[in-house]
């Protein structure tokens, strides 16, 4: 009985609910919810705020982040690996057919078999894999930066705050992300 | 505040993100396909609700940890930046399949490719700090 609400994943409206109350949270703490600033923080760590002031860490207001970045991965592991749900996701059978067409086997493609991440498409010993990570990664970071927020800092607390600047980011969001799922990944993958 | 407190939310998070799904690559290609509402559910649900509960903070004039009241700082309307870094970060997003919060988490959840994608983020934001000047904001 028990088990049956620890182990599965949630409806989707429990977890738009769960997701409003880490920014209630994190608003009752004084704090503005926001994940990409993190990367920020990593470049000032190692040194590249004496360079640029821009990255300089300020100890009163980026220390928070790290701790919520920490405990963001220890609730990885316990929601993931101590408590994992049994079933893979279950996507669309037409997403799964659509996968199959660019190389992608679900949910056999992901070693854990929760369907999170494609870890035998993009493995270690494959530059191809190697490339697209890097290059996704800087296109996230950058954009991120240059847009001030992320999904958490635009589309969820701007929005919830009714700001245009991150609507219009949200829209440039989804430009991008139909951009290169429907017209570039075919040829990417 | 001390770091216990955004310890114990940033757990809360990361078991969100894992048990919401919403750091499934998988899920991403889904919603970016428009073949499921669970992404849009999770989003939609998540914006209504915090959207009422910060204007319900905001009209009885809740004080928050610090003393001040709930406000948020407006960014410089700039329709060609909003655009145009959205963009920049939709296709990543699309690329690796994951946006910054869920790339820690499923470093938590034993997919440690994931750490490739982050130094890549680290790179980008790098890259950003040192030419921002130079671009439209």
């Amino acid at each position: 009985m028990l088990d049956d609400l620890i182990y599965p994943s949630w409806h989707w409206s429990i977890s738009g609910l769960a997701i409003a109350f880490i920014l209630f949270l994190l608003t009752m703490a004084g704090r503005s919810f926001g994940v990409s600033t993190t990367f920020k923080n990593i470049c000032g760590l190692v040194g590249a705020g004496k360079k640029n002031e821009f990255f300089k860490f300020d100890y009163n207001e980026d220390s928070w982040r790290l701790f919520f970045i920490g405990g963001a991965i220890i609730g990885g592991f316990i929601a993931g690996v101590l408590f994992p749900n049994p079933f893979a996701v279950s996507l669309d059978s037409d997403t799964i057919f659509a996968l199959e067409k660019l190389g992608i086997v679900y949910p056999t493609d992901d070693s854990l078999g929760h369907g999170f991440f494609p870890d035998e498409y993009f493995r270690w010993d494959s530059l191809k894999a190697w490339i697209i990570a890097l290059a996704g990664g800087f296109l996230v970071g950058f954009g991120s930066r240059y847009a001030d927020g992320c999904t958490s800092g635009h589309a969820i607390t701007g929005l919830s705050h009714f700001q245009l600047p991150s609507l219009l980011t949200v829209i440039g969001f989804f430009i991008g992300g139909l951009l290169m799922t429907h017209f570039l990944l075919p040829y990417i993958l | 505040m001390k770091g216990i407190t955004f310890l114990l939310i940033g757990i809360f998070f990361g078991i969100t993100m894992t048990k919401s799904e919403a750091l499934s690559w998988f899920r991403i290609y889904e919603m970016f396909r428009f073949e499921s509402f669970h992404m849009y559910g999770i989003i939609g649900t998540a914006v209504i609700v915090g959207a009422i509960t910060m204007t319900l903070l905001k009209i009885f004039k809740v004080k928050v940890a610090g003393g001040g009241l709930v406000s948020y700082t407006p960014l410089p309307l700039n329709i060609k930046r909003h655009l145009i870094s959205g963009t920049i970060f939709g296709l990543g997003w699309a690329l690796v399949g994951a946006c910054p919060g869920p790339m820690f988490v499923l470093a938590g959840n034993g997919y440690f490719f994931i750490l490739v994608v982050i130094a890549g983020a680290v790179f980008g934001t790098y890259t950003y700090g040192m030419v921002k000047d130079k671009l439209p904001h």
